[in-house]
Order: C-alpha cells, then sequence, then structure tokens
C-alpha cells in the first residue's frame, strides 16, 4: 500500500514555468504541490542563460541582482565572413538583457512559490498518470525509493522538452524534426572577448541555428550552439561543430572549458491544444519556447503566472474540464500566441538562409542606423540594398 | 531492428533523445536514460545525441 497524499494542483517540474505556476496558484488560494525528479533544483544547468528583464515587473520580481551573472549593453550579430551588426538596448525597445545563474535563479522562484505557500518535493518522480472515469486525477510518483500515490484536482506538467506528462495525456505528437534544435555549450574559462555584449556567430557552423556566447564576467562565457535536428547527417555530433568553431577563433581557442551543458528545445509553433480534463501544461512542456531565439524562460514564466492563477481559479469554482480550461488556453495564446506564430515562420525561413545571404543581410543592415529592431524593420532596410533577397519574405512585410 | 546502445560514459543525461523519440520509448533518470520495448530502431536519438553518446547496434 503506498502513501496518499491530496493537493487541489499538483505541478509536475521545478523550473521556472513550475514554479512560476505554483506561486501564483499558492497566491490564490489552491493548495499546491511541485515534485522535482532531481535532488536539486536548477542543477545540473540545460541553458544558455542569456535573458532580457523585459517580463520582471509583471512577475512582480523586486530583485535580480543575486541571479545576474552579468548585464551586457546589447548584441553583437556576426555574419560567416565576419560582418557585424551591432543591436544596443534602445534598438532593442529598451529591454535590458543580463545573463544569468540558472541554478540560483531557479531557486529563487522555487523561494517565491513556497512564500506564497506551495510545498516542494525534491528526487520525486511521477511514473504515470492515474486515471478515474477518463478523467486524469493525480500521479504515482517515486519519491526517494519510495512509492507514492499523489492525488490533485489538476494536475500540471512543466517538465520540460521531454515531457512525459503531455505524451501521457495524449496532447501531442512527436516534435518534427525541423522544429528541433539540439545544442551543446561550453562554459569557458580564459577567453579574449567583449563581455559588454552578447555574441551570435550565423550561418554554417551552426546549421540552422546559431552560436551564442553570453558572457558571466571578463574572460569567461557560454560559448554553445544549436543545430537543428533535420540538417544532421549523423557524422558530426553537435559537440563537433562546436569544436571546430573555437578551434577556427582566435578569440576562443586558447580559452578552457569548464562546464558543459547538452540538451534540446522544441522550436516549433504552439501546439493546437495543452489541456484535457483535469490536466493542463506550461513552459518547454507546453511548446512555448521562442522558434527564432529559442529562448524559454520568458514566456514559460509569463505562462506559468496565467497557468497559477488559472489553477486557482479552477479551485474556486470547482471546474477542472477541458471545457473550462479553454480559458486558460485563451489567456495564454492571447498575450504569447501571436508572436510564436510570428518568430515561428521568421524561423522556417531564416534556416533556410545561405551564408552568402547571412554576409548580405548583416552587411546591409551594420551599414543603416536602425533606431528599432523588428523584422519589419530588417526587411525595409535589406530591401534597399539587395531587393533579390527580401522576393521571398515579401509576405512578412 | 537496430536498437540504440548509450554510452554512459558520455552521456550527459541531457534528455534531447528522451524529448524527441517518436515513439516515447525512451526515459531519462536521474542517472540514465532507459529504452523500453517499443523503440522502432529509428536512429533519431543518435542523430540527436550533442555528444555522440547513442550508437545502433546491427
Amino acid at each position: 500500500m503506498s502513501d496518499v497524499l491530496e493537493y487541489d494542483v499538483l505541478i509536475i517540474g521545478a523550473g521556472p514555468a513550475g514554479s512560476a505556476t505554483a506561486r501564483y496558484a499558492a497566491k490564490n488560494g489552491a493548495r499546491t504541490l511541485v515534485i522535482e525528479k532531481r535532488q536539486e533544483i536548477g542543477s545540473p544547468v540545460r541553458c544558455g542563460e542569456g535573458v532580457s528583464l523585459s517580463w520582471i515587473e509583471e512577475l512582480e520580481i523586486k530583485e535580480y541582482k543575486r541571479w545576474t551573472a552579468a548585464k551586457v549593453k546589447g548584441a553583437r550579430l556576426y555574419s560567416p565572413s565576419g560582418h557585424v551588426l551591432e543591436i544596443t538596448e534602445k534598438m532593442a525597445g529598451n529591454e535590458v538583457g543580463v545573463v544569468c545563474e540558472r541554478d540560483v535563479f531557479d531557486k529563487e522562484m522555487a523561494r517565491l512559490a513556497v512564500e506564497e505557500g506551495a510545498d516542494y518535493m525534491m528526487k520525486t518522480t511521477a511514473v504515470s498518470l492515474i486515471k478515474e472515469d477518463g478523467k486524469i486525477c493525480g500521479v504515482k510518483a517515486r519519491s526517494m525509493g519510495k512509492e507514492l500515490e499523489i492525488r490533485a484536482d489538476l494536475v500540471i506538467g512543466a517538465d520540460g522538452f521531454e515531457s512525459q506528462v503531455g505524451r501521457w495525456a495524449g496532447i501531442y505528437d512527436a516534435i518534427p524534426p525541423q522544429d528541433i534544435m539540439t545544442c551543446f555549450q561550453y562554459r569557458m574559462a580564459g577567453i579574449d572577448f567583449d563581455p559588454n555584449y552578447t555574441h551570435f556567430y550565423m550561418g554554417s557552423s551552426a546549421p540552422g541555428g546559431y552560436v551564442w556566447v553570453f558572457p558571466k564576467g571578463e574572460g569567461i562565457a557560454n560559448v554553445g550552439l544549436g543545430v537543428q535536428l533535420s540538417m544532421l547527417d549523423g557524422k558530426k555530433t553537435p559537440k563537433e561543430y562546436l569544436d571546430e568553431f573555437i578551434a577556427s577563433h582566435d578569440q576562443f581557442k586558447d580559452g578552457e572549458p569548464i562546464d558543459m551543458v547538452a540538451g534540446a528545445v522544441a522550436v516549433t509553433h504552439p501546439p493546437e491544444t495543452v489541456t484535457t480534463d483535469g490536466l493542463l501544461l506550461v513552459g518547454d512542456a507546453s511548446r512555448v519556447v521562442d522558434p527564432m531565439t529559442g529562448g524559454g524562460i520568458v514566456n514559460g514564466m509569463k505562462q506559468g503566472k496565467i497557468a497559477g492563477e488559472f489553477a486557482a481559479k479552477c479551485v474556486s469554482e470547482g471546474r477542472f474540464d477541458k471545457e473550462f480550461l479553454k480559458g486558460y488556453e485563451k489567456e495564454w495564446r492571447d498575450q504569447l500566441g501571436n508572436k510564436l506564430w510570428r518568430n515561428y515562420m521568421a524561423k522556417e525561413k531564416a534556416t533556410k538562409l545561405t551564408d552568402d545571404t547571412f554576409d548580405k543581410v548583416i552587411d546591409a543592415l551594420s551599414e543603416l542606423k536602425l533606431n528599432q529592431v523588428s523584422i519589419g524593420a530588417i526587411l525595409e532596410g535589406v530591401k534597399e540594398k539587395y531587393p533579390e533577397l527580401i522576393e521571398e519574405f515579401q509576405d512578412m512585410l | 531492428m537496430k536498437k540504440p546502445k548509450i554510452n554512459g560514459d558520455m552521456c550527459m543525461k541531457c534528455g534531447a533523445c528522451v524529448g524527441s523519440c517518436p515513439v516515447n520509448a525512451m526515459f531519462l533518470r536521474e542517472y540514465i536514460v532507459e529504452v523500453n520495448d517499443d523503440c522502432t530502431g529509428c536512429g533519431l536519438c543518435k542523430k540527436i545525441c550533442p555528444v555522440g553518446a547513442v550508437t545502433q547496434e546491427e
């Protein structure tokens, strides 16, 4: 006989989206439990750690210095032959960019949820959903070697890219390979670069993706890349792509790795649904990673807030059916849906660009004084110098 | 059937193969990736592995 726990809301996964959900569910009165399969929240880190601060007021985050490794002034984009486009904070709509310490960040997001009354259990893995009368009403779990039944009116899958919850619930199919980026990163010490900027290298050094250099301080950065799965031929791994990139760049080749990170992200369009009776998904598990950048923290946390508040509403109204959960679907899509679709379509085109096109685009843009970076402004800028490049993007103008 | 074999010394337990498996035959445990009998031997896990830790048995 396994132990039985009972909650209003059970969240699987203690990443930023899971903890944001927990925080707002608990704050609004739901008895909330978060389970995390690892022994430590936020570790091992699986992230490039670059993030804007545009969302912190909305998420009522008062203090960010504790989880910030470096603040940057802007971003530099490099074309394959070395043209550079500098994007300043002002051009990016005054969005301040930082490189965070995800292990500290994730624990801080969990702390904020605990402050509101959420419970946490570590080293606790969901192994299956409990279904009664066609409705999901909890999970079977393993916690420190013990079998456990956790019953909840609403189960929330915040279990990331490799979400089991979403698949168990039959919410979606496998992600197509052209919508998966597979990533590898070193934290490198002893490198020579400008730590006031994030750096992005476009083109065939990372097919269908890009190489990023995100400063963690003077002489130290996360140097990583993402490669589109369908562009890999099985001969060269993402790690080998990165090793090649580093060996061929003087500013990085003498550095030493002090950390290695691997992982994958789904850069896909929003799924048709992320809910079913008694269950909803948030964060990477609901596939809200920005398809252009591969960044998932901001969307995941914004969606988590919506999910948490909605979960509390479910509890107060006693409604956990799919029909009622449409309210959650509407709220998060109203806030994130359009941008996700637009960036998905832009990604579909950007991943097909050749090195030559990247050279021309970045060359043309670097000569302009862009006041604002938007897809429209970029296309207008390129059109002047290379009108032939714009033809297939015409529909996005 | 070419079932994947995961080299535990190289595997970083990152979950890339787990999330991309078309038939959900892979599971990320805390210290190991498991493959169950649903595996069709399609080889996507080998292709996606960021570090080349997956090989396929002939």
